[in-house]
């Protein structure tokens, strides 16, 4: 079809180099331009309608009182709600607590298991599509059926879980049902649904790299260990750093698996109560608007912070 | 599961000696059949008892005893059609997942292309915001203004909100993907008389189109998937997916095969488009990632 007429016409242009060709090529260029702009001007219209202004209402929305029904009267209070949010060390510090402690210890073990498994799954080998295939469930699965499964699999009581670990000797677990085992409990269950995740970017990130590197140091005498802590680690760097900013990013604002298997809240101690419930809880279930927005403010910060530090670090390893 | 190595095969005269290093390597090919053969169980298995869970009746679900081996039932599955909210939701999920998917693309694969091609990258990280920011924190000014618009509880608002996931989606995995087709095409089409948005709809569309698709199918999952903003915006008649399941616990949760049996009904076009799409979706989720 058209590609086939394109063939035909590149020829035919080229004799008719010189001015006349370059005023063309301008023409063509300013066309694109225009082009360009026309292209861009919705999905920028609706990334500001939907996220500028939402976000800078957010943080006008923390400079005050807002409290209740929606279009109830508030007054701005400077920055009451900050230093109120920062001074709680009820809810606010613990929330930012757990909040560092799941998205550490999740993110931390999905890229070591991540990478161990894109390691082991480097070259092909028969039935690779279909172990692709189980990988990518879990990730595409709703994590609201995802936490009800884990729900049905951890009961205390009637869980498969329990069944198991008995089969081996050890203890029942509490699992969900413990304050204290709570928040690891969620971040296996993280570790479950997002290490495919890093398995397959990782695994197309070693799809990249150059074979020839390896090659001269497995000439060199470097066992597979060196070549793989000396070689493909630091080439696989950049790949790595982005994964680890995407999963970071997004273990960071965890809330479906929270919600649905401790309920709004965080659970009946708060055990599991990140930022981002604490958050979703002041908003939608006390009304607190004004708060709630300043909480959201930080924890933007906290997460835009974040991503600047990962960032910087990856880049800096792979320049 | 197929997932075993084939062992790299020994000498083809059983009499010879066999080399210490082609049976070491043998050995080593073996093992690693066997630990990516567990490896895929243990990651396979969950889906694999919440499927089987929904076959049984419920003193089998909760009677941990039963594995595999059951006599299945489909009691349950009648008991949740039967009840009918569920039909409603997935109703509900496919009308907001396919009017946001395709209003979406319409916005983000023209402003892919003009990133991509142009190579904007500030323009471009732009998009990077909207996935860091964290979705309640416009929830809230969303609400205020939806709530006052008196449009709470409609699909429009559905549909609007959850374009803020599907347009950065889109753009995020097209960029790469126009990025990657050769700009000569373009240029040899305009040389060949096409205005400027001729050559993006003639050539460089039909090219993105496997791109397109992969991009459109994974925004699609996320929107059947979300919870929050359906949560926030849905009432008892426009209510999706997530939402449903989320109101079987709180009301039902003793009935954990009319549970599992919904769970599974849900899971069910994701799976299947794992199975279907596999190398493309892993391809669309693999190639912002690798690029960026």
């Amino acid at each position: 079809m058209s590609a086939t007429e394109v063939s035909r016409a590149r020829p035919a242009a080229a004799p008719g180099a010189g001015p006349a060709r370059e005023r063309r090529t301008r023409t063509f260029e300013q066309a694109n331009r225009r082009l360009k702009w026309t292209m861009l001007t919705p999905a920028l219209l609706f990334v500001g309608l939907m996220i500028v202004f939402p976000l800078a209402y957010t943080i006008d929305l923390s400079l005050t009182d807002a409290f209740g029904a929606v279009n109830a009267e508030k007054k701005h209070v400077g920055l009451r709600n900050f230093a109120d949010a920062l001074g709680d060390t009820r809810r606010f510090w613990p929330a930012a607590r757990r909040t560092v402690v799941f998205t550490l210890g999740a993110v931390l073990l999905e890229t070591a298991l991540g990478l161990a498994l894109a390691m082991l799954m480097r070259k092909p080998f028969r039935g690779m599509r279909w172990v692709r295939t189980v990988l990518i469930i879990p990730l595409l699965t709703t994590p609201v059926a995802i936490g009800i499964l884990w729900l049905l699999i951890l009961d205390p009581t009637n869980g498969i879980a329990n069944h198991l670990l008995a089969g081996i000797g050890l203890p029942r677990q509490e699992f969900l049902g413990s304050v204290g085992q709570s928040l690891p409990t969620l971040m296996l269950i993280d570790v479950w649904q997002w290490t495919p995740m890093m398995t397959l970017l990782l695994l197309a990130g070693l799809t990249t790299l150059p074979e020839e590197p390896e090659e001269a140091a497995r000439v060199d005498g470097a066992n597979g260990w060196q070549r793989f802590r000396h070689v493909v680690l630091p080439m696989l760097g950049p790949a790595l750093a982005t994964a680890l900013v995407l999963r970071a990013v997004d273990a960071l604002k965890t809330f479906d698996i929270l919600y649905a298997t401790k309920g709004p809240g965080g659970g009946s101690d708060f055990e599991v109560e990140t930022l981002n419930v604490y958050a979703y809880g002041l908003t939608f279930d006390y009304q607190e608007y004004g708060s709630a927005a300043a909480v959201l403010v930080l924890f933007t910060l906290f997460i835009v912070g974040v991503v600047v530090l990962l960032r910087r670090r990856g880049g800096r390893k792979t320049a | 599961m197929s997932a075993t190595v084939t062992p790299a095969p020994l000498t083809a005269r059983p009499a010879a000696p066999v080399p210490a290093r082609v049976r070491r390597r043998a050995v080593r090919s073996w093992l690693r059949g066997a630990a990516i053969t567990v490896v895929t169980v243990v990651f396979a298995l969950p889906l694999v008892w919440m499927a089987a869970a929904a076959f049984k009746t419920n003193v089998q679900v909760t009677d941990p005893t039963v594995g595999l081996w059951f006599r299945p039932t489909l009691e349950n599955f009648r008991s949740v059609l039967e009840a009918g909210q569920i039909l409603r939701s997935m109703g509900n999920s496919l009308l907001v997942g396919a009017v946001s998917t395709v209003l979406a693309a319409l916005i983000a694969v023209p402003a892919a292309w003009a990133v991509g091609r142009f190579t904007m990258h500030r323009t471009g990280s732009l998009i990077l915001v909207a996935r860091i920011v964290p979705a309640v924190s416009l929830l809230v000014p969303w609400y205020y203004l939806f709530a006052q618009m008196g449009l709470v509880g409609s699909y429009t608002v559905l549909i609007l909100s959850q374009m803020f996931v599907s347009v950065p989606l889109i753009m995020w995995i097209m960029i790469s993907f126009f990025a990657g087709l050769p700009v000569e095409l373009e240029e040899a089409a305009r040389t060949d008389g096409l205005s400027a948005f001729g050559a993006f709809r003639r050539i460089a569309l039909p090219l993105a189109a496997p791109g397109t698709a992969t991009a459109s199918l994974l925004a699609f999952v996320f929107s059947w998937n979300n919870f929050m903003f359906a949560l926030i915006f849905a009432d008892d008649r426009t209510q999706t997916v997530p939402v449903t399941l989320f109101n079987y616990i709180s009301y039902a949760s003793t009935d954990w095969g009319g549970l599992m049996a919904a769970t599974t009904l849900i899971t069910l076009p994701v799976v299947l488009a794992a199975v279907l799409g596999q190398k493309y979706l892993v391809a669309g989720l693999t190639s912002g990632a690798t690029k960026g």
